[in-house]
């Protein structure tokens, strides 16, 4: 009972025939969709950038951003300089924020130069750095925008990942968890020590902003490990630049 | 009925109860321990199986007369990831915010094994009609699962349903928690959603004892 579908003949076409239609469509559609894909990536960067420094939409448990009709706008408005470091140099570039963190670190590993890119922010008076910062969680990347005054405390914090556990690791864009970085201080005693996700804090309220610690969420013990490795890796490399800002 | 035959019917309702994909054919299990921490996550899980295995089963049961049987898996492989990128695809570019909720469910979407299952048992030997009856009778009986068993590891687990605290506030210690209630962290964790769906085969099997079989 060999039917005419059984032939090697005919299988080694259906599946070249098969490759090529979905491949022609994926591709089709892949290309003709980027610009829209990448206008929303650059929208999302900005809505993350301000959010970091307090410019958002938020209500009283959830995490709101600026309208994405606002966003360009605002973001000319609070955002007064978009800085990039490469070694000791500091130079000013209009396009820093759209800098691909990843691609940086991948460069770093080859031996060059990172280039790291800092937001300068005024809001009501303050300045704000925000400073973009890229780890590993259980699953995937992690990544975030961490908001600081001259002192490296942090003023507001962004974090997002790509594939961290649903109800557990990807609590770490609720507000309860970022709120609990608000007023915590990277610096003990002069020197940079970052902020770990601690699971033994016994601080749930998060009164202790002088500890470097944030309470952790249970369940994602992994998640919050990359988080705090992110903090503390990324933004060291930045600690020099705020050396040479003056600080009262 | 009149739009459906009783045959056509029961490929809905089936998969419902008496022939449930999650606790009587206990497919689908990996799905259903990683993303249920969340009553959210599950729904929204349920709705894209649903989609993808509504679609999926059509087109395998079209392509059924022309599918190689030595690439058959490999082909409905293709068929899932083709659909799940697609769907990705059109909300990254005009659903954004949705799309990154459902970020972490593509692959897992892939993977299910209800899907692969659903083609390769049923799609593969009947028509088109049929065959999306039978995969939205199948999404729909994985989804109920899925909801039932966010449901009470969320409620349990966090005290919260959909994000909205029900229970009263664990550090203010308002609602239930002024009592002394505490959340059982133990039902984020993977195994509880095991024994939540144990639990429920139990209930399921002391009502129906049809289902249960002879030594």
């Amino acid at each position: 009972m060999s039917k005419r579908t059984d032939s090697n003949l005919y299988t080694m076409l259906f599946a070249i025939g098969m490759v090529l239609v979905v491949g022609t469509i994926l591709a089709f559609l892949a290309s003709s969709l980027k610009p829209t894909i990448d206008e929303n990536k650059r929208i999302e960067k900005q809505q993350n950038i301000l959010y970091a420094m307090g410019v958002n939409e938020n209500d009283e448990s959830s995490a709101i951003f600026v309208s994405k009709e606002n966003v360009a706008s605002e973001f000319s408005k609070y955002i007064t300089k978009q800085l990039v470091i490469q070694g000791g140099k500091v130079t000013e570039d209009q396009k820093a924020y759209l800098i691909d963190i990843k691609k940086e670190q991948t460069a770093a590993k080859e031996g060059k130069e990172r280039r790291l890119p800092l937001f300068v922010g005024e809001k009501d008076g303050k300045t704000f750095y925000i400073a973009p910062i890229r780890g590993k969680g259980l699953w995937d990347a992690v990544w975030g925008y961490v908001g600081m005054d001259a002192n490296m405390v942090v003023q507001g914090a962004y974090f997002d990942h790509k594939g961290e556990t649903a109800g557990l690791g990807a609590n770490i864009k609720l507000r309860f968890f970022m709120d609990d970085f608000i007023g915590e201080h990277l610096k003990k005693d002069g020197s940079f020590k970052g902020i770990t996700i601690s699971k033994s804090n016994n601080d749930p309220k998060n009164i202790d902003k002088i500890d470097n610690e944030v309470d952790a969420i249970a369940g994602a013990t992994i998640t919050g490990d990359g988080v705090s490795a992110m903090i503390k890796t990324e933004l060291r490399k930045y600690v020099t630049y705020f050396n040479t800002l003056k600080t009262n | 009925m009149g739009l459906l035959s009783k045959k056509d019917a029961a490929l809905i309702t089936d998969p419902f109860a008496d022939n449930n994909p999650i606790t009587i054919q206990v497919l689908g299990i990996c799905s259903a321990l990683a993303i249920t921490a969340e009553l959210k996550a599950s729904i929204v899980m349920a709705i894209s199986v649903l989609f993808v295995l509504g679609v999926g089963n059509v087109v395998i049961s079209l392509m059924r007369n022309i599918i190689p049987s030595k690439i058959r898996i490999v082909v409905q492989l293709i068929v899932v990831a083709t659909l799940v990128i697609i769907v990705d695809l059109v909300l990254k570019a005009f659903q954004y915010e949705l799309s990154k909720t459902l970020g972490a469910f593509i692959g897992l979407i892939i993977t299910n094994c209800i899907i692969m299952g659903r083609f390769e048992a049923f799609a593969l030997a009947n028509g088109p009609w049929r065959s999306f009856l039978d995969g939205i009778g199948n999404a729909v009986g994985y989804g109920v699962i899925l909801i039932l068993v966010g449901f009470f590891r969320e409620l349990l687990g966090s005290g919260t349903l959909l994000g909205f605290k029900v229970l009263g506030d664990p550090i203010e210690k308002t609602g239930v928690y002024a009592f002394g209630y505490e959340n059982n962290g133990f039902m984020l964790l993977a195994p509880m959603a095991l024994i939540v769906v144990g639990i429920i085969i139990w209930i399921q099997r002391s009502r129906n004892e049809a289902l249960i079989e002879e030594n």
